[in-house]
């Protein structure tokens, strides 16, 4: 059995959803080939070498894979996946933009964000915004797989010694381009990865209080920042702030939900944090069902009291 | 131009679903059900490119049970022009349905399908993508803005860093996101007038395709429950229980 991990990288290094990855990899077993698709990837490559558990890093490097569009990314696999048992991306927005695309092309069926590998062909998922867990089995010669980052530990970044493969380039699709992204900048963590999350809903009620109340104290915890979707769709925050559902999946340590009523959309995203702590004024708001830590208050006041006394 | 809208017949947003105590599957007996609500923005968004002189007719499609007709009637009340079910009480996953929409897109030959990005009761957000790949069109998913001008669709998705835009050519699958647009609330006279819309019912024998399902369901388990937590007085007694407690500061 050999699993290909398709990494997730931006040419010059590994994104980190990459190690849990290759972490759901090893779980399901076998050895674990790396395959990194970009444009002078060769620093990507270099890094995706040194990961624990991965044996061969398999590289191409061509200019109609810089932007990494699934449909040029797609091409590429399909070409790949007769030699692999099973292929697995991160469930992030460009693993489950591209690798959909590779099932269809492979006549198989995908096996959407699984939280755990039973076997070789039987994987868990949530469905239903994660009221309900679905274990289902495979009976497709390839299993395409996207894995819920927060699901599995990351395998360790350096320590490994893979070779490294040049492989040729696909043809170019040339039916999609990159225009061009803006990207939110941040000096802060990244929500995927962070420790501690600090997020805020509707009840900041305005951008400029999100900033006054909720930086400080992401601040001082070194957190990342979080929202629900009402304060995305208000425009308080970037859409890349969103937590839940249809969101991001975020499982860190702590998450501090402030002024967020708690519906199961936004529960969807964060139910699995270590410790959860909630700051709303409405006591019956549903966020207090999955606290820890509940805190009935004015967040106006309490916030700015948390800011202070820690750190 | 022609503008494809898949739709799916889902368990409304608001309902928390319950498990079946034989794990079988979740109880929708009872349930109220509703069009996923991305493909509502779905349709919205191809409504709003009809209105715009951009698109010349909208065709609803969504393949499951009789039922869903309540759903393809839910889209031509909003606007679209005529709907399609194919009907079948077959359970379909996304590979299947893909393939369903790529044999209806054979017939109708849309310039474009706007699908959901992910239907809220599978969370499988594969659909689209699959159907983008059957037909070998390109792709723009979980858009946010979309503009088409000169056989070309110029599409904003919402990534995980922030946004990115595509300049794709035509036809192609675009899926939607949650800030795509606000749909509109069907008024009694559009709902009225969407009961005399032409609604065709085919199945996917007559398309020729074969739905059988590839994944198998061994079981459908609760999540694991939460602890009850406690409520804290005040800051001080929160950020003693952090650091003491909890021991996360
Ligand atoms: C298809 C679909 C997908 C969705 N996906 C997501 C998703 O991924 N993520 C997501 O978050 N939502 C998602 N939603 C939306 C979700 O259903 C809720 O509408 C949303 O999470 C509500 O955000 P909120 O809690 O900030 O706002 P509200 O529900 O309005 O809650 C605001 C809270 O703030 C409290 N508050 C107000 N003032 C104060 C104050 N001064 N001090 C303390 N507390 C105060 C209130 O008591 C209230 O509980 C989705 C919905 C749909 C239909
Ligand atoms: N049975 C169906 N009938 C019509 N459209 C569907 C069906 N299933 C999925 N879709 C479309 O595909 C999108 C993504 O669904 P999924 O891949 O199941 O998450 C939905 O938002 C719909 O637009």
């Amino acid at each position: 059995m050999t699993i290909l991990v398709i990494a997730e990288h931006d040419n010059q290094s590994i994104k980190a959803a990459t190690l849990n990855t290759v972490g759901a990899a090893a779980k399901i077993g076998g050895d674990v080939h790396l395959l990194v698709a970009g444009a002078g990837c060769g620093a990507a490559a270099e890094a995706g070498a040194k990961i624990a558990g991965v044996s061969k890093v398999l590289v191409a490097d061509a200019p109609h894979y810089d932007a990494q569009l699934a449909e040029n990314v797609a091409e590429l696999i399909k070409g790949l996946a007769g030699s692999y048992s099973h292929i697995l991306a991160p469930a992030t927005s460009a693993g489950k933009n591209t690798l959909p695309r590779v099932a269809a092309l492979l006549d198989v069926a995908q096996i959407s964000d699984i939280v755990g590998a039973e076997s070789a062909d039987t994987f868990v998922r949530p469905i239903y915004a994660g009221n309900a867990l679905a274990t289902v089995r495979s009976s497709d010669s390839v299993k395409v797989i996207t894995v819920r980052t927060t699901a599995f530990e990351p395998v360790a970044e350096a320590g490994g010694n893979a070779a490294v493969e040049s492989i040729a380039a696909a043809a170019d699709l040339g039916i999609s381009s990159l225009v061009g992204r803006e990207l939110t900048k941040s000096a802060r963590p990244e929500l995927g990865a962070a420790k501690i999350i600090v997020s805020g809903g509707r009840g900041l009620g305005n951008g400029e209080n999100y900033h006054a109340i909720m930086e400080p104290l992401a601040d001082k915890l070194g957190a990342a920042l979080g929202a629900s979707r009402a304060a995305v769709d208000a425009g308080y925050v970037p859409n890349d702030y969103q937590v839940g559902q249809t969101g991001k999946i975020v499982a860190p340590q702590l998450y501090v939900a402030v002024g967020i009523s708690g519906a199961i959309q936004h529960l969807a995203g964060m139910k699995d944090s270590k410790v959860i702590v909630a700051i709303n004024k409405d006591p019956e708001a549903p966020i207090f069902q999955v606290a820890d830590y509940g805190l009935v208050a004015d967040l106006f006041e309490a916030v700015p009291q948390l800011t202070a006394a820690v750190g | 131009m022609k503008i494809l809208v898949p739709v799916k017949r889902v368990v409304d947003y608001n309902v928390k679903v319950r498990v079946k105590a034989d794990g079988s599957g979740v109880d929708v007996a009872n349930v109220k059900m509703s069009m996923n609500p991305f493909d509502e923005i779905a349709v919205e968004e191809a409504v709003r490119l009809k209105e715009a002189g951009i698109a010349t007719e909208v065709v609803a499609v969504s393949a499951g049970i009789g039922a869903c007709q309540e759903t393809l009637r839910a889209a031509l009340a909003i606007g679209a022009d005529r709907a399609i079910l194919i009907e079948t009480d077959a359970e379909l996953q996304p590979l299947a349905v893909a393939k369903l929409l790529k044999a209806v897109v054979g017939k109708e030959q849309p310039q474009l399908v706007i699908c959901g990005k992910q239907a809220i009761d599978d969370d499988a957000n594969q659909t689209g993508q699959m159907l983008a790949a059957l037909m070998g069109w390109p792709q723009a998913t979980f858009a946010s803005k979309v503009a088409i001008a000169d056989g070309r669709a110029t599409v904003t998705r919402e990534i995980d860093g922030g946004l990115e835009t595509l300049s794709i050519s035509l036809p192609a699958v675009v899926s939607t996101d949650l800030r795509l647009n606000e749909p509109r609330y069907a008024t009694l006279p559009n709902i009225m007038k969407a009961k005399k819309k032409p609604l065709d019912v085919t199945n996917p024998a007559d398309l020729g395709v074969d739905v059988a399902p590839r994944l198998s369901t061994v079981k459908v388990e609760e999540p694991p429950k939460r602890g009850a937590g406690v409520r804290v007085a005040d800051i001080a007694q929160l950020v003693d229980k952090l650091k003491n407690e909890a021991k996360v500061l």
